[in-house]
């Protein structure tokens, strides 16, 4: 398992590259791997934004990260796992968090990444504050179901 | 016993400050501790706290040496 927590731009293919390529041990093992990617958006709540600021509480959050990603290996027979964060300033376009898991089967992958996403969501202590494309600044005041409507 | 208190995003904008070192006798729990550094502020419904970067309820008491954290709802992803 790895956990990253970054406070420049990242690729997320190369960091899935990266990983899959150096992981030996799960070379042959897996059969399955499911990949989220979050990036920021140019709008939120009917407003455009511009930028925006990730704040997090280090030492905490790779410790809730760390205990999420551990009990979805537990649950999903997940064979490795990364998660990659951003945090700091950030613009439209960039990617935000990367979660991907290699798994022997499909359903261990699809689950175990969906489980890792939305606990992270709810439990990772990151804030996002929003620059609006008037200037304006506001805290995004808690997450969504993670639907259009 | 001492205590760090640590506020993040928009409460440690709200509070002004981002910690507080706290140094007392009495047996606290979390809720008494923001009632000691922010007496004159009502503490929010929707804040958080953790103790050791581990999430606790507001009854949960605190030991020497602890780290307790005020904040808001996360927002990351």
């Amino acid at each position: 398992m790895q956990i990253k927590i970054v406070d420049d731009i990242f690729d997320p293919w190369q960091e899935i590259q990266q990983f899959q390529s150096s992981a030996k041990d799960m070379q042959g093992k897996y059969g399955a791997t499911s990949i989220f990617v979050g990036t920021m958006r140019d709008f939120n709540e009917g407003d455009n934004v511009k930028g925006m600021t990730l704040e997090h509480y280090p030492g905490m959050t790779e410790k809730q990260l760390t205990a999420i990603v551990d009990e979805a290996m537990q649950k999903w027979s997940v064979i490795d796992a990364l998660v990659v964060h951003r945090v700091g300033d950030i613009f439209p376009d960039e990617p935000i968090v990367l979660v991907a898991v290699w798994t022997s089967h499909r359903g261990d992958a699809f689950d175990s990444s969906r489980d890792i996403m939305e606990a992270l969501k709810s439990k990772a202590p990151f804030w996002k504050k929003e620059i609006l494309l008037t200037d304006a600044e506001r805290w995004v005041g808690k997450n969504t179901d993670g639907y259009m409507s | 016993m001492s205590i760090k208190v640590r506020y993040f995003a928009s409460l440690k904008e709200t509070i002004g400050r981002s910690e507080d070192e706290l140094s007392f006798i009495e047996v606290s729990s979390v809720a008494d501790i923001w009632n000691r550094v922010n007496a004159d502020k009502e503490r929010p419904d929707n804040i958080l706290a953790a103790v050791n970067m581990e999430y606790v309820d507001f009854d949960c008491l605190v030991n020497d040496n602890d780290e307790v954290a005020f904040f808001p709802p996360v927002t990351g992803g």
